[in-house]
């Protein structure tokens, strides 16, 4: 009995330990950005957002970082959706189980494992070097294409996974061919699903900062890109570069941009969570 | 024509897929033939043995052993942070935690790998090292211990988040065989649960361990910038991805042997991860062959 | 069953008469009814055969002797079930303390995946029992009861995953019987098994009724009244007759259960 009563007693004591757990890190969060909103809330206005950079903390904005992830993450969609949607295709409509696509498997459960700052040194020989980019928008978004493509396979391919058997039995039984059932049934049916997978895998893009500096944007850029041949510098390289500077401004600056930086990335992942939800509802 | 067009669409997408195969390997390739470069200036033994990292100095040094260190003992304070509590975490929402509580807390633990890492750095700079410094007193403003706590924090909900799905994939018979014999939940977590799902919470603790070994922007804002070999968690020490860093802020130029030096270092690390990364990749495979 | 008893593990408060009995017994699954209103008394040291067509809450029901059924979603109850005329869903009632006098076996044979030792000794080392020899003894004097000790004896630290579909639910009774329970309740025991096993099993019940109090779910009438002294047969989630199997089985008083042991719906 006592063996019992003891037994209960350390059940009870791991339940409030496992509540203390699951709470830690998001109440660390909660201080933090509670912190960081004391810090740098008072710092943001339109002047904040619209001014070019400046080596005067005061009166230094965000614009021309926020121009250069724009356009980073447009150009980064337009290259990475078409490529990282057709892989995914292939590998689960019309790949056979064979080498070739146990190969192909191993390597994109790789891919997804290696490090962003990697896919910085790739894209500093390869694009900026050798295919003579410089270090352009193009350049950077060709970088950073590479490093979601394994997430937008991944997500893609679990999307017409969820699409049920009886929907390709359907469209085969009236003739459609492979391509056709894909296009017009698998593709509109897992339509949620992608568009979630490929926000997640965008609002990690914006955040990234290692593999752009490894390619060499630039920590201080007085001009917004214009083309994508464009120098250009990012939000969370502009933070970096007020982070590492030693005046107490600069610190304020990084907190207000950080907001700015949050609430993207936050806004990013709200909106593939209700696309999920949408989408999983409907898939039923 | 029908017919053509099939196969002509079943090949792009393939080539699509085989681009895949491409990035692998431009890495491999990239990695290597600049670490060969590297290499022929650089004796391999130097590399591995010289305990000194000072490629930017007059007097040059090529030992790998004291960015490896960095990064070792920041990914050893991440890791032992964060599995005992990701751990935790799992079996709390897989055994404990009522339905309705698990739908929402697991969308919320997620956001803290969404949160990005430069946004961490910022974090362990301002707020954990100077909470820190309260009561350690001889800290640094730079350190591995700030830096690895606070990369412990994002990695958290790598460890619960594929350990909760591995404990869930568990057939809920044996669950009721436990409970029927009178186990307690922390009775039939620890000694059924868990060792059922070892091999998926194994994978959890790999993926997390390569993820803490790759993570660059904590390290580099938060543990400094000075390569040491040093297992003392209160001084700065620099990591094999914040060298690259620092060295790709600088100007240095391509071609010469500074330049090199990171893809020497990016090399280690790639190698580390990658070995790391099929490891898991084979447990998981075998994994999932069990349950399904 | 040796009478080498630990004083750790048995309470010497409980008395080794084991009568259940349920009174006004209503279950929910959130709004769908699975139990609507039961009383009924199970008697002690008999084989009890519960029967009836899938979903009519006989498995259900079972599973409230155990509370087994406290962890499955949007459960409620209404009612109270007694065991020697305690009510064992008061809030004071510990759970742990009750699932160790009344043992379940399960549908699908379910093993820990650890060595045929672990699985035996389990549900003694979790009472926190580490006394090396007496476990020993144990776990053999379970599997000798189950006739599974020759079997394994020699392989008692391998997998028991590697035993046969009918030696792994025999394990698994065996390791229901380690903890000294007073009742067992048995949910389709058989119906994953083979013929000759099953013959094993339902031989193995014959002689477990001289010490324990036996409930048994199962979708076969040919074993119900091959191996029950009383039968239950149930319906959408009532009792519709409860009566010495032999009645029940040769001279039903209600009609749904003559349809159903001639097989007529079901």
């Amino acid at each position: 009995m006592n063996n019992i009563k003891a037994n209960r007693l350390k059940d009870q004591i791991f339940k409030f330990w496992g509540i203390a757990c699951t709470l830690l890190g998001l109440v660390l969060l909660a201080i933090f950005i509670g912190s960081i909103l004391i810090d740098g809330l008072q710092r943001i206005d339109w002047d904040f957002i619209t001014s070019l950079p400046s080596r005067k903390a005061e009166r230094a904005g965000i614009y021309t970082a926020l121009m250069g992830s724009v356009w980073v993450l447009v150009l980064t969609t337009i290259i990475a959706l078409p490529l990282g949607i057709a892989a995914a295709i292939y590998l689960e409509e019309y790949a056979r189980k064979g080498k070739l696509s146990s190969l192909l498997e191993v390597n994109i459960s790789n891919l997804a494992g290696v490090p962003s700052i990697i896919y910085g040194l790739l894209g500093l020989e390869i694009f900026v070097r050798i295919l003579e980019m410089g270090s352009s928008v193009l350049a950077g978004s060709f970088t950073l294409a590479l490093l979601i493509l394994p997430i937008v396979i991944v997500s893609t391919r679990e999307a017409i996974k969820a699409v049920p058997q009886s929907v390709r039995d359907g469209s085969f039984a009236l003739g459609a061919s492979k391509w056709q059932t894909v296009a017009r049934q698998l593709l509109p049916a897992s339509f949620g699903g992608i568009l979630t997978g490929v926000i997640l895998a965008l609002s990690r893009a914006v955040g990234e900062t290692a593999p752009l500096i490894v390619i060499g944007a630039l920590t201080y850029v007085p001009f917004a890109p214009e083309s994508p041949m464009d120098e250009f510098s990012v939000l969370p390289i502009q933070i970096f570069n007020w982070i590492s500077r030693p005046q107490e401004g600069f610190e304020v600056n990084a907190a207000a941009a950080i907001i700015i930086l949050l609430l993207i990335t936050f806004l990013m992942n709200g909106i593939a969570v209700f696309f999920r939800n949408k989408w999983q509802k409907k898939l039923g | 024509m029908r017919k053509f067009k099939e196969v002509f669409i079943e090949k792009s997408l393939l080539t699509s897929a085989l681009i895949t195969i491409l990035i692998t390997l431009g890495i491999i390739l990239v990695l290597s033939l600049e670490a060969v470069n590297f290499f022929r200036e650089v004796p391999i033994i130097d590399f591995l043995t010289d305990t000194q990292w000072t490629p930017l100095f007059t007097d040059k040094h090529f030992g790998i052993m004291p960015l490896l260190s960095g990064t070792l003992l920041t990914s050893f304070i991440a890791i032992a942070f964060a599995v005992p509590v990701g751990l935790s975490i799992s079996i709390y929402i897989s055994e404990y935690a009522p339905r309705s509580f698990r739908k929402s807390i697991k969308p919320a633990l997620e956001l803290l790998a969404a949160v990005p890492t430069v946004v961490y750095g910022f974090f362990a700079l301002t707020v954990v090292t100077p909470f820190l410094q309260s009561f350690i007193p001889g800290l640094s403003g730079f350190n591995s211990l700030s830096a690895g706590l606070v990369m412990g924090i994002m990695i958290i909900p790598f460890v619960s988040s594929l350990s909760e799905d591995a404990l869930h994939a568990v057939p809920n018979s044996l669950r009721e065989a436990a409970y029927g014999m009178g186990s307690t939940k922390l009775q039939n977590s620890f000694r059924v649960l868990v060792p059922a799902a070892s091999s998926g919470i194994i994978v959890s603790i790999i993926l997390a361990i390569s993820r803490a070994i790759g993570e660059t922007m904590i390290v580099a804002i938060a543990a400094g910038q000075q390569p040491r070999l040093t297992m003392d968690p209160t001084v700065p020490v620099e990591t094999i991805t914040a060298y690259i860093v620092q060295v790709s802020l600088g100007d240095v130029e391509h071609g010469s042997l500074e330049y090199r030096t990171i893809f020497a270092a990016g090399i280690t690390l790639f190698i580390f991860t990658f070995l790391l990364n099929t490891f898991s990749y084979k447990i998981r495979k075998k994994f999932r062959e069990k349950y399904e | 069953m040796t009478q080498q008893v630990n004083d750790n593990i048995v309470d010497k408060s409980i008395k080794r008469v084991h009568k259940l009995e349920a009174k006004g017994v209503k279950v929910f699954y959130d709004d769908f009814e699975a139990i609507k209103g039961i009383d009924m008394q199970i008697k002690a040291n008999k084989v009890t055969a519960f029967i009836g067509p899938s979903g009519c809450g006989k498995s259900t029901f079972l599973r409230l002797f155990n509370r087994m059924n406290d962890y499955v979603d949007g459960f409620r109850m209404e009612g109270e079930i007694l065991i020697d005329g305690e009510n064992i869903y008061k809030k004071k009632v510990n759970v742990e303390q009750l699932r160790k006098q009344v043992g379940m076996v399960f549908q699908k044979p379910n093993p820990f995946p650890k060595s045929i030792y672990e699985n035996v000794a389990y549900g003694l080392k979790i009472q926190g029992i580490k006394d090396k020899k007496y476990l020993k003894e144990k776990v053999e004097d379970s599997l000798k009861q189950v006739a599974l000790w020759d079997e394994v004896k020699d392989d008692l630290n391998k997998s028991a995953m590697a035993l046969s579909g009918g030696q792994q639910q025999r394990l698994c009774i065996a390791r229901t019987l380690a903890v000294e329970p007073s009742i067992i309740l048995m949910d389709e025991p058989t119906s994953a098994l083979d013929p000759l096993s099953t013959a094993k099993i339902e031989e193995l019940i014959y002689e477990l009724k001289q010490k324990y109090t036996i409930v048994i779910v199962t979708h076969n009438m040919q074993q119900a009244g091959r191996i029950s002294d009383y039968t239950a047969f149930f319906y959408l989630g009532e009792l519709i007759e409860y009566d010495k199997s032999k009645k029940l089985f040769t001279n039903p008083e209600k009609q749904q259960t003559e349809n159903y042991i001639t097989g007529r719906f079901g």
